[in-house]
């Protein structure tokens, strides 16, 4: 009997890591002949700590919300008694548990190991077919080969523009340079999303084989690995699987006696989101400020220390040694006529099941949103889902049939990204959230372009003052000026993108805007300083609003409805949150 | 001055290639706890790279910090899903528990505080972390108890 601990940075944060202590420690102190291991993350970050078991007789029951304290019952019930606990299971491969809408509607090749092996063990991703196709590659010995068959997956950079990868291979192929280089782009920066770090935390080897590969494709004996300092845990385990790697001798000199070399270093980003950008982060492994410059000469023939280099995200390297295996047609069946394949979603915000999500190209929002994430917390209405972070846009509830694919998301304004869903529901304020992307990407923007660094600045301030109810005739306008001018006169994808969620969303909620700016109201009840509170006659003057309000403005006697003067209300929240009769009324 | 030739940035895993700069800046603040202006110059002496250049390398990423920090650093998500399910309430838990505001130390040195975009735990919002360890799910409320764990010993925290 084997069980498994999810120990991803998600699920160590609902304390897998002691969920994970006392299961070894007790089953070893009870001597039940069980093997405890790690794996990943399993996807379900809504029911951290995971834990699996898996029999002898092959069936595996996935128990969400396994804190520590469950570790006794676990024990004694299952593992000595063989009787699973029901009523924890979430998924079992005969067919019980909760969650199977979840699970069985993703379609897995990304995240293929995830959760099922120990990534820091390199034995068992070769168990699980890995490096199969590097060393198949190696011993077919044609470079041509290998991007003739990432170009006929039709697969696309999963980074956020979409470019296809054996393409961008090509060319880099192509160009004139005896060295060339190989970076892994993971600087996902993107507030939203996390498939990148879950991806490297719980299967690192696949992104390793796939830059080997890569490697040979192009012709390039370095490779770089970009990641954010903010990902310890990536971090820590690349290193491990890095080490791993070239003590069995699938990265370092004369791998595998072909005669191919390829090695591997890791790049800590020092927190410049801006460096996701392709030029800037070559600055940046450069050693200098990640600035993006002017592009053409594209990377392809002169990236790194002006060599030509190809720049892959961790999820397109992820795909490359499936595709290598399972070949082409096996990829390119899968998906729309010009997004082929699947693509991980960071689920989040304020949907039931929040995790990571690998569905097919062509499914529609609404599928992942209810279908596969069962819909909004708390019965809210849902609103709208953001997609692609800063530089992507909102598709509001009304295009909730929209299917994924590069085209039809780009054609709601909106862009795909890296893949970080974020729903909101009817308490979220759509303007007071596009003055948190303006803050971020006013904050982020490098400075080098004028538009950009000044622009951004001054959309952040009308935005501010919007939700602060200050809001003047002309801001839309205003903001739409702007919004152009920013897009039109940036050098790169920061500054061109970063309108993007004020555009979006002055196509789909001008409403709300004008709702801001005319009536100086807040329709979601969020922007305090456009609220007015009131008390209303469910009121039994229990007196707790009164003492709460810090600023004197609640008046009456015990046992009579209480007033609020509104001359000396601060809209701090505070009555509205004591109140245990929903007395205070928000508008 | 002497304290920094401990940093012979020669021996660093990049030893002899370009791009030296921001591995010994990480180095430097790694054992220091932040970019001091005796190191900068150290920097400067060792690897020849022009002090307004590192300067600007220093002040353009923001890992660098110019100005000693507390033995925990808090961070404390302001991502987008963090911010919907309510990160200010959170900061403002933790201001007012440490006293300090947001890129503050306390005078004890034990505390830091520092707001950042996205720690990547999006499906557990809101977040923070602690040194390396991340906390999820939080309520204001929770904050409390969090950070009194962190009060010991910051060498008994390190362990």
């Amino acid at each position: 009997m084997r069980i498994l601990v999810g120990l991803g940075t998600c699920g160590i944060a609902a304390g897998a890591e002691a969920t994970f202590r006392a299961l070894r420690e007790k089953a070893e102190a009870a001597g039940v002949p069980v093997r405890v291991e790690k794996t990943g993350c399993l996807g379900m970050c809504y029911r951290e700590p995971l834990v699996e078991v898996q029999d002898d007789g092959g069936i595996h029951y996935r128990y969400g919300h396994l804190t520590s304290d469950k570790v006794d019952r676990l024990l004694e019930e299952h593992v000595r008694g063989g009787r699973p606990v029901a009523e924890w299971v979430v998924w079992s491969n005969n067919g019980i548990g909760t969650e199977k809408a979840f699970l069985e509607r993703q379609h897995r090749i990304v995240l293929r190991n995830c959760g099922l092996i120990d990534p820091e063990r390199i034995e068992q991703y070769i168990e699980a077919g890995g490096y199969k196709a590097f060393t198949e590659t190696l011993e077919r010995n044609d470079p041509d080969a290998v991007i003739q068959i990432m170009t006929e997956s039709g697969l696309r950079g999963r980074g956020g523009a979409g470019f296809l990868t054996g393409m961008k291979w090509r060319f880099t192929r192509l160009a004139p340079g005896a060295k060339k280089f190989i970076i892994c782009n993971a600087d996902e920066g993107d507030p939203g999303a996390f498939m990148d770090r879950s991806v490297l935390e719980s299967d690192p080897h696949s992104v390793l084989e796939g830059m080997a590969i890569a490697g040979f494709a192009i012709g390039a004996a370095d490779g770089y690995i970009y990641v954010r300092a903010e990902y310890p845990k990536a971090i820590e385990r690349l290193n491990i699987a890095i080490a791993q790697a070239e003590e069995r001798g699938f990265l370092g000199g004369n791998i595998l006696g072909r005669g191919f070399s390829f090695n591997v270093k890791l790049k800590e980003g020092a927190g410049a989101f801006v460096c996701g950008e392709e030029t800037a982060l070559i600055a940046s492994i450069e050693g200098k400020r990640g600035m993006p410059r002017v592009r053409p000469p594209f990377p392809a023939s002169k990236g790194l220390w002006e060599c030509p280099t190809s720049i892959n995200n961790v999820e397109t390297f992820a795909n490359v040694p499936w595709i290598l295996t399972h070949g082409a047609e096996a990829f390119n069946s899968l998906g729309t006529a010009n997004s082929k394949g699947t693509k991980v979603f960071a689920m989040a915000g304020k949907v039931r099941r929040g995790g990571l999500v690998e569905v097919p190209m062509g499914i529609s929002i609404k599928e992942i949103v209810f279908g596969i994430c069962g819909g909004i917390k708390d019965d809210k209405r849902f609103k709208t889902v953001q997609i692609g972070g800063p530089s992507g846009g909102f598709i509001p509830a009304e295009l909730q049939e929209t299917i994924i694919d590069y085209e039809s998301i780009t054609k709601t304004g909106a862009i795909m990204g890296s893949g970080g869903l974020v729903v909101m529901d009817e308490t979220t304020c759509i303007v007071d959230v596009v003055r948190f992307f303006l803050e971020f990407t006013q904050r982020e923007s490098c400075g080098k372009c004028t538009f950009c660094r000044i622009g951004t600045k001054r959309m952040l301030e009308v935005l501010t003052r919007i939700t602060e109810g200050d809001g003047r005739e002309g801001d839309i306008e205003l903001l739409e000026q702007l919004a152009l001018l920013v897009k039109n006169n940036s050098l790169c994808g920061l500054g061109q993108s970063a309108p993007n969620p004020v555009l979006t969303t002055l196509r789909y909620f001008r409403g709300e805007y004008e709702a801001h700016i005319s009536n100086k109201k807040c329709p979601a009840h969020h922007c305090q300083k456009l609220l007015t509170y009131t008390i209303s006659d469910v009121c039994n003057g229990c007196t707790v609003c009164g003492k709460a309000c810090p600023s004197d403005a609640i008046t009456g006697d015990k046992k009579v409805k209480h007033v609020i003067d509104q001359s000396k209300c601060i809209q701090c929240d505070e009555c509205y949150r004591h109140c245990k009769f929903g007395a205070v009324v928000r508008d | 001055m002497e304290a920094h030739r401990k940093f012979d940035f020669k021996n660093l895993h990049y030893a002899g290639q370009r791009g030296i700069l921001i591995p010994s800046l990480q180095k430097v603040q790694e054992e220091e706890g932040y970019i001091s202006r005796e190191s900068i110059i150290e920097i400067h002496r060792q690897s020849g790279i022009p002090l307004a250049q590192i300067y600007g390398v220093a002040t353009f990423y923001s890992q660098f910090r110019l100005r000693p920090v507390g033995k925990n650093m808090i961070r404390v998500c302001h991502g987008t899903a963090c911010h919907v399910s309510g990160a200010k309430g959170i900061s403002q838990a933790v201001e007012d528990h440490l006293k300090i505001g947001n890129g503050e130390t306390t005078p004890d040195r034990l505390y830091t505080i520092e707001t950042v975009s996205c720690l990547g735990c999006c499906s557990l919002a809101p977040v923070i972390m602690v040194n390396n360890d991340t906390y999820g799910n939080l309520k204001a409320a929770d904050v409390k108890k969090v950070l009194r764990s962190y009060k010991k010993l910051p060498e008994e925290v390190s362990k």
